[in-house]
């Protein structure tokens, strides 16, 4: 479940597109969407996951058919056949491109545009699930997936579809209550991105590995331990437009800083 | 601008689009069962392009200043799930399904007609191969089948013992229609989709198809249960052979995509032939699931008279055969008229 906690991997333009997984296309509005596309071990669990409640619907179809003698299992060949080919399709189209099985692993088929999978696509790529399962147990599939730059299986290419992960709803990162303090001079770009991205993520770190990350960067704050990191959780908030009452300190502190001009922080 | 009066200052538009997104789904179902319940929602909706476009700067503006991953990322997904609203693609309407009947897919066929000759060679060239070799030769349909194979069809077609008869009952019928719909659709369906490789899949499906079928016809007229055999096969085959067919068809122009995509990117040749090929399978379904009623529910009676099953057999190849041919050939002027007419 790797791929799920990274789903939430922050953007920066200046990422290193070339080992990413990341999928991104220009809307008309010129707008660069980004998504993650889904590699082929969640979808092969996923898959499991559909099969095994597939499985449990014809076994309910066998026991209630089973009264009805012959037409019985006409009707529920009937059923196999529709739920052979046509399971994933009804899912994708009406539930938002998420199968049970997807939406338990976080993920949903769109249209390479990134629009709603539309009916003549989901059909395509549902069919050709056939193509993709040769010679046996979906071989050529996760062959075309590991190969393909956006995990498309021939389906896939052949509908124009891909499947990303969907994100849960993020909900606004809740800051550590510290008092706004000015960043100390020369802070470069990547170094007060790194503060603020370390007080954003305050409450997902472990205090002892937030102190031990700011005290990295004694040579600046001149402070160990909790003060350390209170002072960085500051100059977080500081640089997200957090301002106090407590401008004089502030100041005072800028006077000191000026002694360290340009002074290169060192990354997290 | 600091990031936190940025986010004061647009926080009103997101929540109302979050808001209006968490209640999509409620919306849609309140507005299938009442119209007048959803005129509020429709107001924040109607202008959804706009405030869609201011989101879209926002978020521009909020990479441009690299404000935090966090924001960027909440932003990015507000412009999807936005996006993915105003860019749902309209549902079929009735109009677009009986003109896609009575014009669309004939048309396809026609339009890709040296796809459904070639395939209709490839079915056909064994089949009559296979089917001349049986007839004349006594031992060459177990190159084909094993002999317990061949002893279930000849006892299914014997005219001495009946088995087609109208005494197996309608719950027999349903059975045999569930067996086709499953048996023979998925061949059709199987047929199409391995021809994604390079045609290959398409090309044996049909080949094997017709030395199968052409071995069987040659057998039993050979043995000569042609009372029973062709009665039965003639309603259904023109459906579910043509349909064979066309599937195999449309499986070649997969194959023909990814072998001679020509001045484009094979990417994009597959996901154009995918696009038309579709159109033929549509069709083809529909073809098959007649030939599986008819199969099931007219083949099978014994008590219609011979003579009257083989004129609605050659009726019915009549009729598919003068629909591809000839449905959807209207006048041009006509067409468009009609065209335009169809759509609101």
């Amino acid at each position: 479940m790797s791929e799920a906690t990274t789903a939430n991997a922050p953007y920066s333009p200046g990422d290193n597109r070339g080992l990413d997984t990341l999928y991104e296309i220009e809307t008309p509005e010129g707008i660069d969407l980004v998504m993650q596309a889904a590699g082929p071990v969640p979808r092969m669990l996923a898959f499991a996951v559909d099969f095994f409640y597939r499985t449990l619907i014809l076994i309910a179809l066998a026991i209630a058919l089973a009264f009805a003698g012959k037409a019985g299992i006409g009707f529920w060949l009937l059923g196999s056949f529709l739920l052979e080919w046509f399971y994933p399709v009804f899912f994708e189209v009406l539930r938002d491109g998420q199968t049970p099985g997807k939406r338990a692993f976080s993920l949903a088929v769109v249209n390479d545009n990134l629009t709603p999978v539309s009916w003549g696509a989901s059909i395509m790529r549902n069919l050709l699930r056939f193509a993709d399962f040769l010679p046996f147990a979906y071989c050529t599939g996760i062959l075309a997936m590991s190969c393909s730059r956006h995990f498309q299986r021939l389906g896939d290419f052949a509908a124009g579809t891909i499947v990303i992960y969907r994100q849960p709803a993020t909900t606004a990162a809740q800051l550590p209550q510290a008092a706004p303090v000015p960043p100390p001079r020369g802070l470069q770009l990547a170094d007060q991105q790194a503060i603020v991205s370390l007080t954003e993520r305050s409450a997902e770190l472990s205090q002892a590995r937030q102190q031990e990350l700011a005290e990295l960067l004694q040579p600046i704050t001149g402070k160990t331990g909790e003060a350390a990191l209170r002072q960085l959780h500051g100059i977080g908030r500081w640089l997200l437009g957090a301002r106090d009452a407590e401008s004089e300190t502030a100041s005072l502190q800028r006077t000191q800083r000026r002694n360290a001009p340009g002074q290169e922080v060192p990354r997290r | 601008m600091k990031q936190r009066d940025f986010e004061r200052r647009f926080e009103p538009l997101w929540l109302q689009l979050e808001n209006w997104l968490a209640g999509y789904e409620k919306h849609k179902l309140a507005d299938r069962r009442n119209n007048a319940t959803s005129t509020k929602q429709a107001a924040a909706i109607s202008d959804l392009p706009s405030s869609y476009r201011h989101l879209c700067q926002h978020l521009a503006v909020a990479k441009e200043r690299q404000y935090t991953s966090n924001l960027i990322a909440r932003l990015n997904q507000l412009v999807m799930a936005c996006h993915q609203r105003l860019y749902q693609q309209k549902s079929v309407s009735q109009n677009r399904w009986l003109e896609f009947l009575f014009r669309g897919f004939p048309r396809a066929l026609r339009q890709h007609g040296r796809f459904v000759w070639l395939a209709c060679g490839l079915f056909l060239a064994p089949a009559l191969v296979m089917g001349l070799g049986c007839y004349w030769n006594d031992a060459l349909i177990y190159a084909v089948m094993s002999p317990e194979q061949v002893l279930q069809i000849e006892s299914m077609y014997d005219p001495a013992n009946r088995v087609l008869g109208r005494e197996r009952g309608s719950d027999s019928d349903l059975l045999m229609f569930g067996f086709y719909i499953k048996n023979n659709i998925g061949i059709a369906f199987r047929t199409f989709a391995s021809g994604i490789l390079f045609g290959l899949g398409s090309i044996f499906f049909l080949v094997f198809n017709g030395v199968f079928l052409g071995a069987v016809f040659g057998h039993i007229t050979r043995v000569g249960f042609v009372t029973t055999f062709y009665p039965f096969v003639i309603g259904h085959g023109a459906f579910e052979l043509t349909a064979i067919v066309f599937a195999g068809a449309a499986g070649l122009m997969l194959g023909h995509s990814l072998v001679n995509p020509g001045n484009r990117s094979r990417r994009q040749s597959l996901r154009e032939a995918g696009r038309e090929s579709m159109k033929i399978m549509y069709g083809t379904f529909l073809m098959l699931v007649i030939a599986a009623f008819l199969e099931a529910f007219w083949s099978s009676t014994t008590q219609v008279d011979i003579a009257i099953k083989f004129i609605v057999g050659a009726a019915l190849w009549a009729l598919v055969i003068g629909y591809c041919l000839l449905a959807g050939r209207a006048p041009a002027q006509m067409a468009v008229s009609d065209s335009t007419g169809g759509r609101p």
